[in-house]
């Protein structure tokens, strides 16, 4: 088979999956014309294994494996500098957020330590209210078994009052409850 | 002036200093802050990577709650700030996630209350109010100001004056009378959303560039206007044997310094990095 058939056949099976992509993100994959600006400026390119660019491209082509099965997708910090300097507006660490929720739905997520962390992060948040840096601290490092991870630097935070041995407590932690449970109800 | 203040949760524990020391400038410059009662956490990065619509909702509440004070409301966390602005610009130009958004909340939301940074906050009331209120010029400190990402982007909602080389910070800090330096790394990315993964080999790699720029431009300091660039800066800096490390500011705290607050009072003691021994030096040693 030719590597165009191959396209074809990818683009008819990945169509569906791009526009979902499109639809999440609110961005048009087409508007991309590989200039590589966002590559040449990301922070954490050099810690990826694929280029933020190659995603866009993966997507442009209808290849939904390559597109959610890297850890790019979950290394992206965020940091705007590819939108800042975008030629042509993409948002893509919006991009990235809907890769990321569809690898979530579909069990593919290749960097299980971050996504572990933004579980533990929502969990807290969701049950006070407000987050508890100590136990978000604790459960991840109990829950990615590097247990003593950055535990030397734990006694003079305690010291200088830095962290908080209990949670705070406010009482919008039950209308945030209520924001978690309705998003969740409306889950497809 | 009178103002809601969301503090977000790391000003309540890893970033104190900042709170501490934001209230007392806040209140030097006649900046009242009223807290909002009841806030919640905004989500940060969690929520934006997890749903758009959960990442819109937990900052529209507390957009909602400085609607019923009828004030605007400022955020000193770049990462609150951020959210907050995106939430705010998002919901006005979609009435459709708007309502989606208040079904989740189960409250209305109106839009009213403006969101500012800190930075913005006390840019507003002017250099020359920061000159006047000044008692002890910090003349010849010289400091490289960091802003980060999340307080110069996205541009398009944020408006920074120049998102790859904003003056803000860098005035403000000239006003009370020390030397911001030119350096290349303003609105570079120093990973703190990565620092409790196990990705912590990135953060350090992305601090020592930071590090290592405000060096070779001459700083003898970093300030930040962000609770996870200054932890980040100020935890994972590896130095090597023999080496000073930089200290990392808040820009609030040595505003404090020159409005003539003692450091303790504004939390420069909780530093990882002493702060205290460059004030010494300096000549403010009456402060430390």
């Amino acid at each position: 088979m030719s590597a165009a058939t191959e396209l074809t056949r990818a683009w008819a099976n990945g169509a569906g999956f791009v526009r979902e992509v499109e639809r999440l993100s609110g961005q048009k994959v087409a508007s991309c014309y590989q200039c590589g600006k966002c590559t040449a400026g990301c922070p954490m390119a050099a810690d990826m294994d694929v280029a933020p660019r190659q995603i866009l491209r993966f997507l442009q082509l209808g290849l939904q494996e390559e597109a959610l099965n890297n850890s790019t997708i979950w290394l992206c910090a965020s940091c705007m500098t590819c939108v800042a300097r975008c030629p042509r507006e993409v948002d893509l660490p919006r991009i990235m957020d809907a890769l990321r929720q569809i690898a979530v739905r579909r069990g593919r997520v290749k960097e299980r330590r971050v996504y572990l962390f933004h579980r533990l992060f929502l969990a807290g948040v969701r049950r006070g209210g407000r987050l508890d840096e100590l136990r978000l601290v604790l459960g991840y490092n109990l829950r990615s078994g590097q247990l003593f991870k950055d535990a030397a630097k734990a006694p003079a935070l305690f010291l200088k009052g830095k962290i908080r041995v209990l949670p705070e407590k406010t009482s919008g932690a039950a209308e945030v409850q209520q924001i978690f449970a309705r998003w969740e109800a409306r889950k497809p | 002036m009178k103002i809601a203040y969301y503090p977000g949760c790391s000003l309540h524990s890893t970033g104190i200093e900042y709170d501490l020391s934001g209230r007392r400038v806040c209140q030097d410059l006649d900046i009242e802050l009223q807290e909002l009662p009841d806030w919640t956490c905004c989500g940060a990065s969690s929520a934006h990577v997890t749903d758009h619509v959960l990442a819109l909702a937990l900052p529209a509440r507390n957009l909602a709650l400085a609607d019923d004070l009828g004030l605007d409301v400022t955020a000193p966390c770049a990462a609150c700030y951020n959210r907050l602005q995106v939430t705010r610009h998002e919901l006005a130009h979609d009435p459709k996630l708007r309502q989606e958004v208040e079904e989740l909340l189960g409250r209305p939301y109106t839009g009213r209350a403006a969101v500012r940074s800190l930075v913005d906050l006390v840019a507003s009331v002017g250099e020359e109010a920061v000159r006047q209120r000044t008692r002890r010029p910090l003349r010849g400190l010289k400091v490289a100001a960091y802003y980060g990402c999340l307080l110069v982007r996205p541009a398009g909602i944020l408006q920074p004056d120049d998102p790859e080389n904003p003056q803000g910070l860098d005035r403000i800090l000239a006003a009370a009378g020390a030397e911001p330096v030119e350096w290349p790394f303003k609105t570079e990315c120093c990973g703190a959303s990565f620092a409790l993964t196990d990705h912590t080999e990135v953060v350090t790699r992305l601090v020592a560039q930071l590090v290592d720029g405000a060096q070779a431009a001459g700083a003898e300091a970093i300030v930040t206007a962000c609770p996870l660039c200054h932890s980040n800066l100020d935890m994972r800096q590896e130095t090597a044997p023999g080496a000073t490390p930089l200290p990392v500011y808040y820009f609030t705290e040595l505003l404090g310094i020159a409005f003539g607050h003692s450091a303790a009072e504004l939390g420069i003691g909780k530093h990882s990095i002493d702060g205290t021994q460059l004030l010494a030096q300096h000549g403010w040693s009456q402060a430390v």
